[in-house]
Parts: structure tokens; sequence; C-alpha cells
């Protein structure tokens, strides 16, 4: 006969009985007083905006042209679009490729791989206005581009750069070995390897990192104001000045004569950005599910 | 008729030394079964012959592994080994495109591209793997949303495309259920008299089964190669009685 004590946990308590520690009943009011702040603080900024935007919302607000009486919105928009698809078009192959040589090609762990993603890692916290110092003695003065929708398109894609790197890094790195492996299987090289299985695999965690880009392309103001300045038209060329959406907001606001078409405007770019980020999470839940 | 010539093969992980001073004749159009407990080279000699441990960082080899009296780690070709030593993994590893796809993706990659040969070749190879049945209606659909004992014949079949001369299997049925297993390994018993098959597997039962000679490894050291028969009925070495009669491993 076996004469060790066992240790019993009390099991008397009823099932109903709800534990009364004061501690976690603390915990349980401030992760729900947390969450409910954070909550309302998004609801009240959109609803502000909207608030003050939505009644000056009116036709003349899209006018092809900007002039002092309809303080249009039409040119910086077109600015946008033409500073988001001029970034993107530099930053996307530069950063994908990249990605695909750290993952792919270099060798796993070497020196070379720890540098560029130091590098990028330093590089995506640094300051936009940084960015923006950088362009403007670089490419506005250095190169003489002047202020210029190029030289913003150039600044932000260095911008950008370590961002799509690092997801389309990521997004590889998501993609099983056994695939790499079932296509050397076969006799594939390197390079089909990469380009028929790891890549089309990869594109929807790289999709979302470009939208993501896009989005911070949208709402960046301080690397713009240096680089590709703050005329309200559609430039005639690459090599002229433009503002986009998020520019022409900073201008209306700091003149202070506009207020109303100010927020007006913030309505149309928070749209805008909600819609992006919207794509975004819809694009990474994508890859997820496959 | 000799496939394979392994002499005095040595290879390390590091300074790991994965496979020791390993001979090993393997004949074609036979099955040879690799057995033994987990850690002891098995899968790693397998990986060796169609060079796949080249995709393993710091994997050193010393030794020759001839093929047809070619030596592999010479200089050659080696997507073109590849297409000659097929594979087909412990686990189903489908890419995520359509079955059709799939199997026309190894002959695609050898440049076939024509239309009416790549419909033949897969209907071939997916006939040949015993799936063209379950499969021939959805061709076209995704081959993530198959079984695991349909996709695992689907990989057979891809290997099957580029018409290897030999297939390395590694543990082909350690995923799968014992049905989807029986399949499996009818085909493999009728894929030999067209193909050298190279098994690597746990089950010893499933060596009994299907294969015609047997190699039984341990610590990286081949302990004993010889007819199925013998090595189950009648072993040599006391460490492989131990092991087939489970006294370990």
């Amino acid at each position: 006969m076996s004469t060790s004590k066992k240790t019993v946990i009390n099991n008397n308590k009823k099932l109903t009985s709800k534990s009364k520690d004061p501690v976690s009943l603390i915990l349980r009011i401030l992760v729900w007083c947390a969450a409910a702040l954070t909550i309302m603080i998004l609801f009240v900024i959109i609803g502000y905006i909207l608030y003050k935007g939505i009644p000056n919302l009116s036709l003349d607000l899209f006018d092809l042209e900007y002039n002092t009486q309809n303080v249009s919105l039409m040119p910086a928009l077109i600015n946008t679009v033409i500073m988001t698809i001029l970034s993107i078009t530099i930053a996307v192959p530069l950063g994908i490729f990249s990605a695909i040589y750290l993952t792919e090609y270099a060798r796993r762990g070497s020196r070379l791989v720890k540098i560029v993603r130091i590098t990028a890692e330093t590089l995506s916290g640094i300051p936009s206005i940084i960015y923006g110092l950088f362009g403007l003695l670089f490419f506005v003065t250095t190169l003489h581009w002047g202020f210029s929708m190029l030289a913003g398109g150039f600044t932000l894609s260095i911008m950008i750069l370590p961002l799509i790197m690092r997801t389309t890094e990521e997004a590889l790195h998501a993609v099983p070995d056994s695939y790499r492996e079932g296509s050397y299987g076969l006799g594939a090289g390197k390079m089909r390897t990469v380009f028929t299985i790891v890549l089309p695999s990869a594109t929807p965690g790289i999709l979302a990192g470009v939208i993501l880009a896009i989005g911070r392309i949208v709402g960046e103001t301080a690397a713009l104001i240096y680089t590709s300045g703050t005329v309200a038209d559609i430039p005639d060329s690459l090599l002229s000045s433009g503002r986009t959406l998020s520019v022409h907001m900073y201008a209306l606001s700091s003149e202070g004569l506009f207020m109303d078409k100010a927020y007006a405007t913030a309505v149309v770019l928070i749209i805008l950005v909600i819609l992006l980020n919207r794509i975004s999470s819809y694009t990474a839940g994508k890859i997820s599910k496959s | 008729m000799e496939k394979f010539k392994i002499t005095d093969l040595d290879l390390y992980y590091g300074t790991f030394k994965a496979l020791i001073k390993v001979n090993l004749t393997i004949e074609a159009n036979q099955i040879t079964a690799f057995i033994g407990p987990s850690g002891c080279g098995k899968s790693t000699l397998l990986k060796s012959l169609n060079r796949m441990n080249d995709l393993i960082e710091g994997c050193r080899i010393d030794g020759n592994v001839l093929l047809d009296g070619e030596d592999i780690y010479g200089n050659i070709d080696v997507n073109l080994l590849r297409k000659r030593v097929g594979m087909v993994f412990q686990k189903p590893n489908p890419f995520p495109m359509s079955i059709y796809d799939n199997v026309a993706y190894g002959p695609r990659t050898h440049g076939i591209h024509s239309k009416i040969k790549l419909d033949e070749i897969v209907e071939t190879s997916l006939r040949n793997a015993a799936i063209w049945d379950e499969l021939k209606d959805r061709l076209k659909k995704s081959a993530l949303g198959i079984s695991g004992g349909q996709q695992q014949r689907l990989c057979i079949a891809r290997a099957l495309a580029v018409q290897p001369e030999v297939l390395l299997m590694d543990e082909p049925t350690s995923a799968l259920d014992p049905i989807s297993t029986s399949k499996i390994e009818d085909l493999i018993s009728e894929l030999k008299e067209r193909y050298t098959i190279i098994i690597v597997t746990h089950n010893m039962q499933q060596a009994v089964r299907i294969s015609d000679k047997t190699a039984f490894f341990l610590l990286g050291q081949v302990i004993e190669y010889d007819t199925t028969e013998n090595i189950f009925s009648n072993p040599r070495q006391k460490e492989t009685e131990d092991y087939i009669t489970g006294r370990f491993g």
C-alpha cells in the first residue's frame, strides 16, 4: 500500500460561482476602457471631419482648374494619382527584386543580407521630413530638377522602398519550402522556380504591401513640400511642380483663408485612405486563406 | 543492371558527419527500400542521389555516386540530373495551381509547350499514377482542393510527367491514411517495371510488402544490404535483427 499523501485541489466550489478577484476585475475594466477610448477617438475624428466637411462639398470643388473662387481639389487629386504611379513604378520593381535577391539568392544569414536588412529598417524609421530635405538637396538642387513631380516621385520612392522590400520579403518567406523543393525536384532551375512558383504564390502579400505604400504616398506632405512644391495646377510635364491632395490640404489650412474647403478636401482624402486600407486588408486576408 | 553505384560516400552537415563510408549498388527496375530509425541518414542518402542536398547549407560530400557510370557530383547539369532522377516527398506538395498545370509544370520546364503534347503527357502521367479517373473532370480545378492521398498520387504523376528513370520516394505514405497508403503501394509495385524506385520508409511492413532489396541504416552507416527476404527472415547482423524485431527504433 502506498502511504504518500496527495495534494488535493479544492473542488467544492460551485461552477456557477464567479471569481471575485479584485485585480482581475480592475484589469477587465482597464482593458475595456482602452478599447472603448481607441474606437471613440477614431470615430470622433472621422465624425468631426465629415461634419465640418460634407456641408462644404460642392461641384465646383471638382473643377479642372484651380482658382481662389472654386478652390478646386481636382488638380491635386490628379497630381496624387500621377505621384502615386510615378513612385510606385520606381520603387516596386526595385523593392521586389532586392527582396528576391535577399530571400532566394543571397546565402541565408550572410553579412550582406544583414547589412541590407539593417539599412532598410533604419530607412523605414526616418521621419519623412528628412527625406524631404534630402530630396531638396539632391534631386531639386544638385540634379537641377527644380521643384518637380519627378523630384517628389523619386523622394517618395526612396521613402517607400524599405516598406515594399520588407513586405515582399515576408511574403516570400511565407511561401513553403516544399514548393521550392517540388520545383527543383522536377529539374527546374532557380530562375524558373522563383518566377513561376514562388513569386505567384507571394503575390497577394506583395500586393498588400504595395497598397500600404500607396497609402503612405497619398498621405505624405513633409517629403513633398520641399521636392514637388505647392503649385496648385496639373503640371505640364514631370519637371513641373504640382501639389498632391495632402499638400493641398496643408496649404489651405496654413493659409487659413479656405478652412471650409480644407475640411471638404479632408473628406475626400479620408475616403480615399479608408478605401485603400480596406483593399489592403482584403488582399492580406486572401493570402491567409490560401 | 546497376543504376546507381555509391562508393565510400561521406556526407557532412557542417561538422556533423551524417553518412559514413556508404557503399551501395542499386539495381535498375527494382524497388530498393531504405529502413532504419529516425536520424540514421536514410533520407540524407536519398536526397544525395539527385543532389537535393545542394539546397541545404553547409552540406558537403566525399566519395562517388555514379548514375549509369556518370559521376553526379562531377561537372554535370543538376537540372538534367533531377529530370532523370525524380522525387516524391514526405508531405504531398502540389503547387498552388490547377491539377493540369501541376502535371504540365515539369514538361513545360523542359521545353514542351505544344498543347496537344501536354494534354497527352498529362493524361498518361495521371493514368500511370492511377488517378486519372478520379481527376479527369476537374483538371482545371486547384490541386489544393483534393484529398491528401490524391495529392500524393498527383505528385507522383507530376514526377512521372518528366519521364524520369529513377523515382526517389521519401516516406511517401507517412502522412496518409491506410487506404491511400495501400493505393500508393499498389502503384509503386506497378511502376517498377518502367522505373527504378528507391523508397525511404519507417514502416517495415511496407518494406516487406513492396521492396526487392532493403538497406538497413544505423547512425549514418549501412549496416546490412540484401534482398528484402533475407533482411527480414534471416538477418546477418545483430543490429538488424534487433531493429526488425522491434527491440529499438
